[in-house]
């Protein structure tokens, strides 16, 4: 059967297909279709697959880790930098190995679509010592989830799929099985010690999950994935991962005159790389992210061939790949050869100027914007620590409101810091999915030192970046901040809406004056969850 | 048979519900298709873009390499513009000329009418009106689709067929309104061509 489905989708229907028991998941741009369509998909619906929003990546993680000890198929999806909250149980899921099958996804945003910065997950699977998969288009994002369950139950171990934006976020006809295979029944694993890391069990483990990485590269060897292609001409080989392999492909017209290794299963396969090193004349290494393939064949000391690259600046460093980048690359290193000469690139016209994101009208982050830049005028130097969603956008005119920007909850430890340093006013903004995925903990720090911070939570009862998830903390705000002992004449809320503009630049007033804790929470639906709903209830 | 698009607007104008609609005619009859798209912040009254590729044989990239794309489809002028790099030395634009100014430092509209005049291939008009004329103001991109239309290589059935289930869980009458627009996109461009033919 044939389906129209985003790199996202195929992976998701390919896990459902194989038999997946749960999913786990915080949202994240390009990963949160995924979750998505598993919440969406009647078979997972009818089997009861598991399919809440977690709290963030790291609980996401544990719980998958949890589901794959008893035995059963899961996987825990996330951006690339939500692979950071969840590094501690994912480099520690390779010490436990997995029981059923686990895969987890990071989903890159090379280019930085929607993102802060462009680090490359495969990394974190190297120094883990996970086998990681990197498809490189929709059909192998389906195929691979079935494949890569059976990897992780074989080696026993998790298994990173490496995604990045233009394979979540782009469709294709996918050919998908008619009918999905069974769910796995509950068992334990046989090695059931391996899974109390205390010293004396890791030290054991770890020199087993050493020996394990040759079977690892083997593996990677024997891949359906992974392949040597013949061509005639040994000047230059080539060695293509992920959706570079695509990009490659496109610059030749389906016919690349150059001996090609295709690399979309890790650990490296060496052997394969051994052959087209040892048959051509150089090497030019094509992967989308930072160069971790080159580097790894590189080395420290670069003695060898002529390895063509990021690092060698014979391909673009940063920013997405595309197929123009590798006719440059070809046009500056072998013009000849590839018969591929100067790439012709006509200018933007200077008429077309830049279109920033903005902040919806109706909108309740402008209202806490409006009023904060009101009740912070009289100040000399107020700070205001921003956080990730979509009041990351008050940062652009009109409000430029906001000082800094790091990762997900580092407004209110940030805001400490800076108060810790004699700052003041020092003011938290960070949204409610936010809080509840990192910020609870960074307030109990302040609670405890009563920091003259002010916290404002601007809740607008969704998860708004990425297109409206459930949030967690939805209808308990409050009662967190309370139950982590902040000080209830210092809890409060308003609604941010225009009518009540001077009330809250009073109330941002007041609590900034307050030499102490003070969390305000305003609160008013997003306005594009709120048209849904408001559609939905119509028809 | 292969047909490279651009489709390009700004968040929220609906350019990813033509996408939708052109993917599902090409699953119908059978074509292969990549279709890149933008989430997350961009969407955001930014600039949005997608890739379209539709074609007889396998498409490698899930992106257009520049100077190759058949069409531009745009909502909105300015940023039909903003992807002329993309498009092959035969190309077509097809445009709204109803620009979507919510930036400060837009340019002067005569500016950007003539440079996309002078982009030779051009159906260029204001189909936000049109939508209007229909009385189905919220169709000005089923009125591009249908613009759009001759130059794709899709049975116009197949793309009605497509607009027909993508609405009809919103009732007859939305369909109807939107294969009405559809239709009045895809004469207006058909009887500019009458005029001046289509490349062979």
């Amino acid at each position: 059967m044939k389906q129209l489905l985003l790199g996202d989708e195929a992976f998701a229907l390919g896990t459902i297909n194989a038999g997946l028991s749960g999913a786990y998941a915080y949202p994240g741009t390009p990963s949160t279709e995924i979750m998505e369509f598993v919440q969406s998909n009647p078979v997972a619906k009818e089997r009861g697959v598991h399919s809440h929003w977690s709290s963030n990546e790291k609980t996401a993680m544990e719980e998958a880790l949890g589901m794959s000890f008893c035995g059963k198929r899961a996987f825990t999806s996330m951006k690339h930098v939500g692979l950071n909250v969840a590094a501690d149980p994912f480099v520690n899921s390779a010490m436990t190995g997995a029981n059923g099958g686990l895969l987890v996804v990071a989903a890159d945003d090379p280019g930085m679509h929607s993102s802060q910065n462009e680090q490359d997950s495969r990394f974190y699977a190297d120094f883990a010592m996970i086998p990681a998969l990197e498809p490189s288009n929709q059909q192998e994002a389906y195929d691979m989830a079935s494949y890569g369950f059976g990897l992780s139950e074989k080696l026993n171990i998790p298994v990173l799929f490496r995604f990045v934006t233009r394979l979540s976020h782009s469709r294709a006809v996918v050919e998908v099985d008619d009918a999905p295979a069974d769910e796995n029944s509950v068992s334990y694993p046989k090695n059931a010690r391996q899974w109390v890391l205390m010293p004396a069990v890791s030290k054991v483990r770890n020199r087993q999950l050493i020996a394990d990485m040759e079977e690892f590269v083997k593996a990677s060897e024997k891949s359906p994935f992974n392949r040597y292609e013949e061509a005639p001409r040994h000047e230059i080989g080539i060695v293509a991962s992920g959706i570079a392999y695509n990009y490659l492909k496109e610059a030749f017209s389906g016919n690349v005159p150059f001996p090609t290794v295709k690399v979309s299963q890790y650990p490296l396969p060496k052997k394969l790389i051994k052959q087209l090193y040892d048959s051509c004349d150089s090497l030019l290494v094509l992967e989308e992210g930072q160069p971790f393939i080159e580097s790894r064949l590189r080395g420290l000391l670069d003695v060898g061939k002529k390895i063509y690259g990021k690092l060698s600046g014979d391909v673009v460093r940063d920013g997405e790949l595309t197929p123009d980048d590798v006719k440059a690359t070809m046009a500056k290193i072998a013009p000849a050869i590839s018969g591929i000469k100067n790439v012709e690139k006509k200018s933007v016209s200077e008429k077309v100027v830049a279109r920033p994101p903005a902040l919806c009208q109706g909108c309740g982050h402008r209202d806490v914007y409006c009023a904060l830049n009101e009740a912070l005028e009289s100040y000399v130097n107020p700070k205001v620590f921003g956080d990730i969603g979509c009041y990351t956008l008050g940062f652009l005119k009109p409000f430029n409101a906001i000082d800094t920007v790091v990762d997900m909850g580092a407004s209110i430890t940030m805001a400490k810091g800076a108060a810790d340093a004699g700052q003041h006013p020092a003011v938290a903004i960070i949204g409610d999915s936010t809080f509840t995925h990192s910020g609870m903990t960074g307030l109990l720090d302040a609670i405890n030192e009563n920091s003259p911070i002010t916290v404002i939570i601007s809740d607008n009862l969704t998860t708004g970046m990425t297109g409206g998830q459930d949030s967690q903390g939805t209808g308990k705000l409050e009662e967190i901040c309370l139950g982590l002992g902040a000080s209830p004449m210092h809890v409060r809320t308003i609604d941010s809406l225009p009518k009540n503009h001077d009330e809250m630049v009073r109330l941002f007033k007041e609590e900034i004056e307050y030499q102490g804790l003070s969390v305000i929470i305003s609160r008013r639906e997003c306005i594009q969850t709120a048209r849904r709903h408001a559609s939905a209830k119509k028809s | 048979m292969k047909t490279d698009i651009i489709l390009a607007g700004v968040g929220g104008q609906g350019i990813l519900t033509i996408a939708t609609i052109l993917g599902a005619a090409a699953l119908k009859e059978n074509l292969y298709l990549k279709q890149a798209e933008v989430h997350g912040m961009s969407q955001r009254g930014g600039d949005v873009q997608s890739n379209l590729r539709i074609s007889s044989d396998p498409i490698h990239s899930d992106l257009i390499p520049y100077g190759s794309a058949d069409l531009i489809v745009s909502l909105e002028p300015m940023e039909a513009l903003r992807y002329v790099p993309y498009l092959s030395k035969e190309g077509w634009i097809v445009t709204n000329t109803n620009p979507f100014v919510n930036i400060d430092n837009y340019p002067e509209m005569e500016e950007v009418e003539s440079e996309l005049q002078d982009c030779g291939n051009v159906v260029a008009f204001n189909m936000d009106d049109t939508a209007k004329s229909l009385m189905s103001p919220r169709s000005s991109n089923m009125v591009l689709l249908g613009a759009a239309s001759p130059f794709i290589d899709l049975k116009t059935e197949e793309i009605e067929l497509a607009i027909s289930n993508l609405f009809a869980k919103k009732g007859e009458k939305i369909v109807e309104s939107n294969i009405g627009a559809f239709r009045a996109g895809r004469k207006y461009t058909e009887d500019l061509l009458k005029s001046r033919p289509l490349k062979s």
